[in-house]
């Protein structure tokens, strides 16, 4: 029997990069976006990243802004399903770092979160996102995650009051994802005032990695949310890029400047 | 009918449509699955409905607004020459006569005065035909709020009237241009945009969806026009309860409404869905707009996009409730075609001398077809609840008649 405490792969190759000094970096991409879209996962390995997320694309992004709505219809577009972004991702070349799922759960409850985790385990991934389950609705996924071996990290928010922000942390697996402002994904041209506030009271309660995300574009913002977090998640800044037909070496080095800035700090 | 399940005599059951279960249930239905983002805004409204419920001066203010600016209580009327042709005593209750032509003023005067007492400076919605937007405008003029209107812009364009009437009244009208740019789009956008403005906004929820509280809420806010029918019922009805009680159902709020004033009778309850998006029908279980309830989806698990030709009925899901009183048996859902409601409100014009909203001739088009078949037998007692005035849809209607 699975120990439903335990954490599992994600949490563990996290835990270790951090306790090395390492500032985390987990670039996303929207599964299905393009033909022979999992060379990115290995142009985002190549470059330093520690964790990829991997966007299973939903007809009604409630959380998500401008870049990635499209990229969202882009990929459906092309005929992009969870099935066969998992089918891609179990044939694809292991981009050697942890696969973080991410999708709304709509497409959790399509199969069954049972299901649902034992195809994201046979596809390879590791962890799992889902922005629209609060941690109050989560016991059916995280029960079924628990029995799959998959980490499922539940986000935190500026809004979030403390008692609850320490259930957050205390039942998230992988990381807690802190969300770095009141707003959808999407770039920023600064970071939020919140996301120092927000991540140094989710650090009170646990040493679990916390990974800031939402807005974060730049390396300067990477740098200054490393002060703060174990890491960033850097979303919409890929996938406009993507969008506007950058390729995989593109990406690249895209995120070797935001590694290097990681480094710095 | 295909796709419904048989009648199972209605239970008088206590406690249907009381108040939810524990975090927002109805059955295995509804919850809060709202960004976490919004939960704490959520839980504010919570607390504030309940309060305000509870709260006799809160509960004077609406009644006052409710009779003083939207004109009610609204009238039964016996369609008399239409139930003469149909063989059946249909009696429809007046949204229409509503200040602003629709029963979303209910919903939407209750929320204004919940979003002002907890300091609210500004109403968000959502619209499809527009007259959630136009309610919303209003309440927000009379009470010194302001209000941002999500539409999508397929919506803009049929229903012109009502964005200019929405402008007329001093909102922001914010053309929605994702998807299939109609309600569940507009929805989808208010909810984001709510996200970046809780401090100050209150997201005025215009049917029995999103996350807890709302569908309770928002059913409660309307159970105007059933509890007023049911005692206009008792009042001119021989037997005192109509044997079936109709209503259209986009979302749901004038059904759910409607409903929860005979859930405790025999009445038999249909819902009334547009072909197109028959969420309650047709849909399966999912998750969209922060509740668990029935969606119309693909192979994929994908939402499909709705359509029909009532902009109000444009929804691909059903409140969750309405899944839960579906499963229950206490209500059953039909659905009508485009070319049906459009007869019906042609019908209802040239007898009745009254021009309904495309949607409320859904629940109209389902009587007229049933009427004196095993759905509804020839003398029946029928409430209908006619929600809206078919002003808005002149433009559309001028196409086709
Ligand atoms: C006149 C009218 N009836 C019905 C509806 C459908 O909403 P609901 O199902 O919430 O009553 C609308 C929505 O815009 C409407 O304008």
């Amino acid at each position: 029997m699975t120990d439903i405490l335990a954490p599992g792969a994600v949490e563990r190759h996290l835990r270790a990069r951090r306790d090395t000094g390492r500032g985390l970096l987990m670039p996303y991409v929207t599964g299905g976006i393009a033909p022979g879209w999992t060379r990115y996962l290995e142009a985002f390995a190549e470059a330093g990243a520690d964790a990829i997320e991997v966007g299973l694309p939903f007809s009604d992004p409630t959380l998500d802004g401008a870049t990635i709505q499209q990229a969202s219809e882009t990929a459906l577009a092309r005929g992009a399903s969870t099935r066969r972004i998992l089918a891609d991702l179990a044939e694809g070349r292991d981009p050697g770092v942890p696969l973080v799922a991410s999708t709304y759960y709509n497409l959790v409850l399509h199969d069954g979160p049972e299901a649902f985790c034992a195809a994201l385990r046979r596809a390879g991934v590791g962890g799992l996102i889902v922005p629209d389950l609060p941690v109050h609705e989560a016991d059916e996924l995280a029960d079924a995650a628990a029995a799959a071996g998959i980490d499922l990290a539940l986000l935190a928010s500026p809004a979030t009051p403390q008692p609850r922000l320490a259930e957050i942390s205390r039942r998230s697996r992988g990381f807690v994802y802190a969300v770095s402002l009141m707003g959808t994904t999407g770039e920023r041209a600064a970071l939020a005032a919140s996301a120092a506030e927000l991540t140094a009271r989710i650090r009170r309660g646990t040493d679990r990695p916390v990974l800031l995300g939402f807005g974060i574009s730049t390396p300067d913002q990477a740098r200054e949310a490393r002060r703060h977090a174990d890491g960033v998640v850097v979303g919409a800044a890929v996938m406009r890029r993507v969008l506007d037909g950058a390729g995989p070496d593109d990406l690249r080095d895209f995120l070797a400047t935001l590694r290097q800035a990681l480094d710095q700090e | 009918m295909r796709d419904v399940p048989p009648w199972r005599e209605p239970v008088p059951a206590a406690g249907v449509m009381g108040e939810p279960r524990e975090r927002g249930r109805f059955g295995g239905y509804g919850g809060r699955y709202a960004p976490e983002s919004l939960v704490e805004a959520c839980r504010e409204v919570d607390e504030a409905f309940r309060e305000a419920r509870a709260d006799p001066g809160f509960r004077g203010a609406l009644a006052e607004l409710l009779a003083l600016h939207a004109g009610r209580p609204t009238p039964l009327t016996p369609a008399r020459r239409l139930s003469r042709e149909l063989g059946v005593r249909l009696y429809l209750k007046r949204e229409d006569l509503t200040h602003t032509g629709s029963h979303k003023i209910n919903n939407v005067l209750g929320q204004a005065l919940l979003a002002a007492r907890m300091g609210r400076r500004r109403l968000i919605a959502e619209t499809g035909a527009g007259q959630h937007g136009v309610a919303t405008a209003t309440a927000a003029a009379l009470l010194g709020l302001e209000a941002t209107v999500f539409m999508g812009e397929r919506d803009i364009e049929r229903q012109g009237l009502n964005v200019f009437r929405m402008r007329m009244l001093g909102a922001e009208v914010v053309p929605v241009t994702t998807g299939s740019r109609t309600l569940k789009d507009a929805t989808s956008e208010a909810m984001r945009h709510w996200v970046g403005a809780t401090v100050d906004s209150h997201y005025c929820v215009g049917s029995v969806i999103g996350p807890d509280p709302y569908p309770w809420m928002v059913r409660e806010f309307q159970r105007v026009i059933g509890d007023e029918a049911r005692g206009q019922c008792a009042a001119e009805l021989r037997t005192g309860v109509p044997d079936h009680v109709v209503a259209c159902v986009g979302g749901g709020s004038n059904a759910a409404g409607t409903f929860a004033g005979f859930a405790d009778t025999p009445a038999r309850l249909v819902g009334v869905e547009a072909e197109g998006g028959a969420g309650a029908a047709r849909g399966r279980l999912g998750v969209l707009h922060g509740c668990r309830s029935l969606f119309l989806q693909d192979d994929d698990g994908q939402i499909v996009e709705p359509h029909s030709i009532a902009a109000g009925l444009d929804y691909p899901g059903v409140g969750p409730e309405h899944a839960h009183l579906r499963d229950l048996g206490r209500a059953r859902y039909a659905t009508v075609t485009d070319e049906e409601a459009v007869g019906a409100a042609v019908r209802l014009a040239r007898t009745e001398g009254i021009v309904p909203a495309l949607e409320s001739a859904h629940a109209l088009a389902w009587v007229i077809r049933e009427a004196g078949g095993g759905e509804l037998p020839a003398g029946s007692t029928v409430l209908m609840t006619l929600s809206g005035r078919g002003d808005k849809d002149i433009s559309t209607l001028k196409e086709l008649v």
